[in-house]
């Protein structure tokens, strides 16, 4: 069995777990206009943004480490893990990097002709500019953290697009699980919120352009819901076996029970119609947790605020739990924090974990206008006491990606 | 042996040298086996390109092909010649079932857009302006997807109907290592069955030079074999293009569906070696001495990438044990980042297969190899970081 040890978080409303707790249960929104970059031409100009931190104008890469850094101190800190001595293999999850524009556009102002893409090559070789290679290189990010906190063998940096987060916790738990370590550190970060990530997801219309409050912008299983809010983020969990954790005298902050996962191969962006593979996701959690439908008590949903995404996810909940499913509380906390991609599916397991802990459940904001297709307990707008021991979280990405996680308070 | 033991069932495999594991067997023992090079496109830099394809022999529909991206397209076209070579294309109920492991990189930006902005910005101050006004109105919507890294592997469900679990990790060489290190133990601890693992390189666009150049790590002069780079011009990589992918499957379910196998894994080691403060030898080194390396002379299928420092610490790390007789391929395919370790394997079990060795690909460098081997050992030491290697033994 796995077991949680250390948890830490950081989003848009803040750093650390005390401070995101807090602002989730008052239902406060993270979201709020751009002023990292103008936004002249954008069709949305709001978004979730880590804006608070040292590096958060130094470009995707510099902030996706720093977010996956905080995120991870806090984590190891909480488990009580000798600091630099982790002693278990790394799992990020992180966006994909590319040389930021800021830079492509200084090295060529600095080439020594401009004849196109030659000519940045050219400046690239000769600006002997070592930052940016390690800008270019994917393996950076992770190579800086394995360093940083001791982690063993070499580190496995990941993309499952939005359901990357999920996926770098089910790698610890398999590893775990096979015997390979007792510990594993898994993060999920993404500090990409730049002028072209946004623009490449409005041009896929992905992204709501309700520009004009941007605190109620994302609405999950509205009806009136238009997209979602890009935003920044990082959550990372240390997890054990439970033997070990038990043995060092660890606090067991919760259980990671199950994962499941099954892939779609009906569209680059869109769900199967019948949901049948996130069904099957679902499905695939709980048989791996060992647990029925009727155990599950609330729903960390994927819900991300776009028509198809909330539509989907309330078909295959519905299929898998039947007419129980209005009696089950869901809340997308994305409501708040919007979609924090890569880092998407870590951040949402800690606050699942902290949901069970807390005895709290945090609230679906901007629950005004329900989608009567849409019947579900969203916890609308405000937050509920609750003590739940079993939290089902999901997470769903373009490229056909399902990873669905089941988590528990106590070991059984 | 056990019933979960790994094997190796299907391999496709394309490079400059051909494509399909045929292709590469006839290229490779050939009596002298040459390179294909372009050294116009991207000249000063040598690149080894793709060979012709029909891209429509494994993704048959056009509106697929459209959807992707060179480099998306390469690694779908070889995982669709590994699962034909396994018998599994066309069994469903397989393929639903089957885990899929991608190593991968970034895929191709719009190059006309980029350099429209390039030549923009010496005439104006306000850049980030000009990025929202180029990228708004001249990207591909659907270019994003092209290039998105977890969109190989999406591609392969949507095509080939692969759709057990998806996982992509990213990163150089390392992340094939993870693919096929991972893949393995996966299926050795009873989590898996059967799981398409691989990764696919394009070097064909100048913004996978760029990578490479930021810290000039590529080889300047005319082509040499990879042993033979330190004196030049540049840092010693010559890229090329190509992928690899392999079927790996629990021995017991091969049986049970009358596969033969090319040939076994064995133990897959991987390392962080920190190169700023120990010698990489040593950490390779350290590598060997966790394989149980069989005696005698062992045929080493190396992915040597040229990069000057790895590659003489590679040289150095292999011929301290005195019995590994190096196959630097890079020599001939050139460089192919994330596919660099699954190609290695692919090669390594081709030789095992036919018990045969290949020929010194640099007859100045490398031994002679007699006999026919039982055991291969592939490798990839990073470019710049993580090293691994693993055994690939008869089955």
């Amino acid at each position: 069995m796995v077991a949680v040890t250390g948890m830490g978080v950081v989003t848009s409303l803040g750093q650390g777990r005390e401070d995101n707790w807090k602002a989730l249960i008052g239902g406060r929104s993270g979201i709020h206009p751009i002023t990292r970059f103008p936004t002249e031409h954008l069709a949305t100009t709001i978004a979730g943004t880590v804006d608070f931190l040292p590096s958060s104008n130094d470009g995707a890469s510099a902030l996706t480490f720093e977010l996956a850094d905080l995120a991870a101190a806090e984590a190891v800190a909480q488990a009580n893990v000798t600091a630099g001595d982790f002693a278990g293999p790394l799992f990020l999850a992180a966006p994909p990097v590319e040389l930021d524009w800021r830079h492509r556009l200084s090295l060529y102002a600095g080439a020594r002709e401009h004849n196109g893409a030659m000519s940045l090559i050219e400046a690239a070789r000769t600006a002997h500019a070592l930052q940016l290679f390690g800008e270019s290189q994917f393996a950076t990010i992770a190579d800086r953290l394995a360093e940083r906190y001791g982690t063993r063998g070499l580190p496995i940096t990941l993309s499952t697009a939005c359901a990357s987060g999920a996926t770098a916790i089910q790698l610890g738990m398999e590893a775990i699980r096979r015997g390979e370590c007792d510990r594993a550190l898994a993060i999920g970060a993404d500090g990409s919120a730049t002028a072209e990530a946004l623009i490449r997801f409005s041009l896929l219309s992905a992204l709501t352009t309700q520009n004009d409050v941007p605190e109620k912008a994302s609405r999950p299983f509205s009806k009136d819901r238009s997209g979602f809010v890009l935003a920044e983020g990082a959550g990372a969990l240390v997890l054990e076996s439970l033997e070990s954790a038990l043995a060092r005298g660890a606090e067991i902050l919760g259980i990671m029970r199950g994962c499941g996962e099954k892939s779609d191969d009906f569209h680059r962006t869109r769900s199967k119609p019948d949901g049948s593979p996130a069904i099957a996701a679902v499905r695939a959690a709980l048989s791996d947790a060992g647990m029925a439908e009727d155990a599950i008590e609330y729903i960390n949903a994927h819900g991300t605020s776009t028509p198809e995404n909330d539509k989907m996810e309330h078909l295959s909940l519905s299929t898998v739990f039947g007419e129980r499913i209005r009696d089950v509380p869901v809340s997308s906390n994305k409501s708040m924090i919007g979609h924090t991609l890569s880092a998407a599916g870590a951040v949402e397991a800690v606050f699942s974990l902290m949901t069970m802990r807390e005895g709290v459940l945090p609230p679906t904001i901007n629950y005004d206008t329900p989608d009567p297709a849409i019947e579900l307990d969203v916890v609308p707008n405000v937050m509920r006491e609750a003590q739940v021991s079993s939290v089902l979280s999901n997470s769903f990405g373009f490229g056909g990606q399902n990873t669905c996680l089941v988590m528990a308070r106590e070991p059984v | 042996m056990s019933p979960r033991d790994v094997v190796i069932t299907g391999m496709g495999i394309v490079s400059s040298l051909g494509e399909g594991v045929d292709a590469h067997w006839q290229a490779l023992t050939a009596t002298a086996p040459a390179p294909v090079l372009d050294r116009e496109r991207f000249a000063p830099y040598t690149i080894h390109p793709l060979p012709e394809i029909d891209w429509s022999q494994q993704i048959p529909r056009r509106g697929d092909q459209r959807q992707m991206e060179t480099w998306q397209r390469l690694g779908t076209y070889a995982a669709g010649l590994a699962l034909d070579d396994a018998g599994m294309k066309d069994d469903e109920a397989l393929c639903a079932s089957m885990d899929l492991v991608v190593a991968a990189g970034g895929g191709e930006r719009d190059e006309a857009v980029d350099q429209a902005i390039l030549d923009a910005s010496l005439t104006r101050n306000d850049h980030d302006v000009l990025l929202n006004e180029k990228l708004t109105t001249e990207l591909r919507p659907t270019l994003f997807l092209a290039q998105l890294s977890n969109l190989l592997a999406g591609n392969i469900s949507i095509v080939h109907k692969v759709t057990g679990s998806s996982r992509t990790f990213m990163g150089e060489e390392g992340a094939g290592v993870s693919t096929i290190e991972t893949a393995a133990a996966r299926i050795r601890a009873g989590q898996s069955s059967h799981v398409l693992v691989g990764g696919a390189f394009q070097t064909e666009h100048s913004d996978m030079l760029l990578a490479y150049e930021l810290a000039g790590f590529l080889h300047r002069d005319d082509w040499k074999p990879v042993w033979e780079r330190a004196d030049s011009e540049g840092g010693g990589v010559v890229t090329g293009s190509g992928a690899a992918f392999l079927v790996l499957e629990a021995r017991e379910h091969a049986e049970k569906r009358g596969r033969k196998a090319y040939a076994t894994v064995g133990p897959i080691v991987s390392r962080r070696s920190r190169r700023n403060s120990e010698p990489l030898a040593d950490g390779i080194d350290a590598m060997l001495a966790q394989l149980p390396l069989p005696e005698g002379p062992l045929l080493t299928l190396s992915g040597a990438s040229g990069a000057h420092q790895a590659t003489q610490a590679e040289e150095e790390a292999l011929a301290k044990r005195g019995t590994l007789v190096a196959r630097g391929f890079s020599s001939l395919t050139g460089h192919m980042k994330e596919a660099q370790f699954p190609f290695a394997m692919a090669l390594a079990a081709l030789s095992v297969w036919h018990g045969k060795a290949y020929p010194a690909f640099d007859a100045d460098r490398e031994q002679a190899f007699e006999g026919a081997p039982q055991a291969v050992l592939a490798t990839a030491i990073g470019y710049h970081c993580f090293e691994g290697m693993g055994l690939v033994t008869k089955a």
